[in-house]
């Protein structure tokens, strides 16, 4: 179960403004989908690896050749702030 | 007119090839039904057939467009993912997969709806209005590649393509009575694609028929630089010719389709039908064990929605896309922009994936998934030592009505139940249609090995011909 103080502390870890009325459902919902998945728990996992990837890919190696990027301009283009030659931020503040 | 869309892509490529259409007529009537948009399977749709000169005049696709999920990015061509939060973005770079169609003689048709950066089954997570489904415009066409899929059986694209992270090519093409193939994990290039789990999207195709799909993923496949989790695809994918199941074993899994998958009365005997008709192609049938296959569902709903988080965090308003809150401070701007840019079955599985991620309870959680994949993984490697396929109902319902899931997250879940052990496992799995239940069209899914998608396609060829499903009634 997650409680609201649960859901804020999660909310603020994922960079995420909720509404007070997205808590509440958030709670709600998130505990509904958690009881669920609890049940993987019951399961007898001892001495298992974790499989990241299925198929066994090991050191995937390229020589370090330079090539050219996408160009500045063309980048800085999607930019929803461009200052000079890079992009625009507001000032991390005070906290 | 109506003609041309009654050619699958491949009798269209062939017809071009021996000059009987013009690729410029074939393009400029899907362009015009495409444009039409009754069904908003579309995002984006070209404004004119491509210049011949970019094309060779035998090209493998034969110059017949292609329609491609949102999600892949295409230079210069709105790319949004289904998402408010990347609302007008035109990348500066094409997906690797798209690039190679083209180059191969499918030029752009459009971009298709879809659920929010693939998140959902029934396409009403997208930021741009849910698509509906052809054979019935109350209901749902499934998801998350749910625009690909109607714009296909509604005959507005002669194929497309889409991405499979949990069962979102195969679960549209189910409800919409196409097919829809998962190739195995790696074998097509990822660079380009919008991410949602890294670790299990995957590139695919939706077609009228078993033959296109097996003549498109031929082009899609291979290893790419730029991908370092994609591969060498050992051999070719041929195109499918056999005509019987002889000596093929079908393996039905008990774990999956007994009670607990709560399958339909009509989706069950569509799929007892098509076993029948597969034992008279010659094809052994028994039960199967996949013991951990129904914890599948509970372990994909933890590690795609962490992946997901992770992902999901480049958006935060200072390389592209939405824009709040930039007057105040930048945590602010954060926080803001993707409050208003993403839609709330985003912010459910952010809220979900951070959660299963955070300090005291990663192991509990992300960890515990990630054993029972390799237990899942394991019983696939079984089962594939006893059977050729392992063969399932796609979807446990038909298409359902609008809104009727949309109030609880877990029964829209639910929905993937037949199709995300294949995903955790990656293993590649088909969709073809099985016939009809109540007038919507039902799903037969074949699981195969790793890089056995060659075979796949040929038994799936025998079964499709054997059911002789007729799909017209879409693009009426």
């Amino acid at each position: 179960m997650l409680d609201h103080a649960q859901v804020l502390h999660v909310a603020r870890l994922a960079r995420l403004e909720l509404s007070d009325d997205e808590v509440g459902r958030m709670a709600a919902e998130l505990s509904h989908v958690l009881d669920h998945i609890e049940k993987i728990r019951e399961l007898d996992l001892d001495g298992v690896p974790p499989t990241s990837h299925v198929i066994d890919v090991v050191n995937v190696l390229r020589a370090d050749v330079p090539a050219p990027s996408l160009a500045r301009e063309v980048i800085l283009a999607a930019a929803p702030e461009r200052l000079n030659d890079g992009f625009g931020v507001p000032s991390p503040g005070a906290a | 007119m109506s003609e041309l869309i009654d050619l699958t892509a491949a009798q269209a490529a062939d017809r071009i090839g021996a000059g009987e259409i013009s690729p410029a007529e074939l393009f400029e009537t899907y362009r015009q039904r495409a444009a039409a948009n009754e069904l908003n399977a579309f995002t984006w749709v070209a404004d004119a057939a491509p210049d011949g000169d970019g094309y060779a005049h035998n090209t493998p696709l034969g110059r017949v467009p292609i329609a491609v999920k949102d999600l892949f990015c295409t230079e210069g061509v709105p790319s949004q993912a289904g998402s408010r939060i990347l609302e007008g973005y035109r990348p500066p770079y094409t997906a690797t997969v798209v690039k190679q169609l083209a180059e191969a003689g499918a030029p752009l048709l459009g971009k298709t709806n879809q659920d929010e950066f693939a998140m959902g089954s029934s396409n009403e997570n997208s930021g741009f209005g849910p698509v509906l489904n052809p054979w019935d415009r109350t209901r749902v066409p499934g998801g998350s590649s749910g625009g690909s899929a109607a714009a296909v059986a509604a005959g507005l694209a002669p194929w497309a393509i889409g991405t499979d992270t949990g069962g979102s090519i195969r679960q549209p093409a189910a409800l919409c009575g196409i097919v829809g193939l998962k190739p195995t994990y790696g074998a097509c290039s990822r660079y380009g694609m919008i991410a949602f789990a890294s670790s299990l999207d995957q590139a695919g195709p939706l077609t009228r028929d078993v033959t296109d799909a097996a003549l498109i993923l031929r082009h899609m496949i291979g290893r790419d630089p730029r991908d370092c989790t994609s591969l060498e695809y050992p051999g070719e994918i041929e195109l499918p010719k056999a005509d019987d199941l002889n000596g093929i074993r079908l393996g039905v899994p008990e774990d999956l389709t007994g009670a607990e998958g709560g399958v339909e009365p009509g989706v069950r005997d569509s799929f007892d039908a098509t076993l029948k008709l597969a034992e008279g192609l010659g094809a052994s049938i028994e039960a199967c064990r996949l013991p951990h296959a129904p914890h599948a569902l509970s372990a994909y709903y933890l590690i795609a929605p962490a992946e997901a988080s992770a992902n999901l965090a480049r958006f935060d308003a200072v390389r592209y896309g939405l824009r709040v809150g930039g007057d105040e401070d930048l945590a602010t701007m954060y926080s803001r922009t993707r409050q208003v840019g993403f839609g709330s079955e985003v912010k459910r599985r952010i809220m979900l994936g951070t959660y299963a991620l955070s300090s005291g309870y990663y192991e509990a959680y992300y960890g515990t998934a990630q054993k029972v994949r390799t237990k899942i993984a394991e019983d696939f490697h079984a089962a594939f030592e006893q059977f050729d396929f392992i063969v399932t109902p796609t979807s446990p319902w038909t298409a359902f009505e609008l809104g009727a899931k949309t109030a609880d997250p877990l029964a829209m879940y639910l929905n993937d139940f037949l199709t995300v052990p294949m995903s955790l496992a990656g293993t590649p799995a088909i969709s073809i249609p099985s016939g009809l239940s109540d007038g919507l069209p039902v799903g037969f899914q074949l699981a195969g090995p790793a890089f056995s998608e060659s075979r796949l396609l040929d038994a799936a060829y025998a079964l499709e011909r054997a059911i002789g499903f007729d799909g017209s009634e879409a693009r009426a």
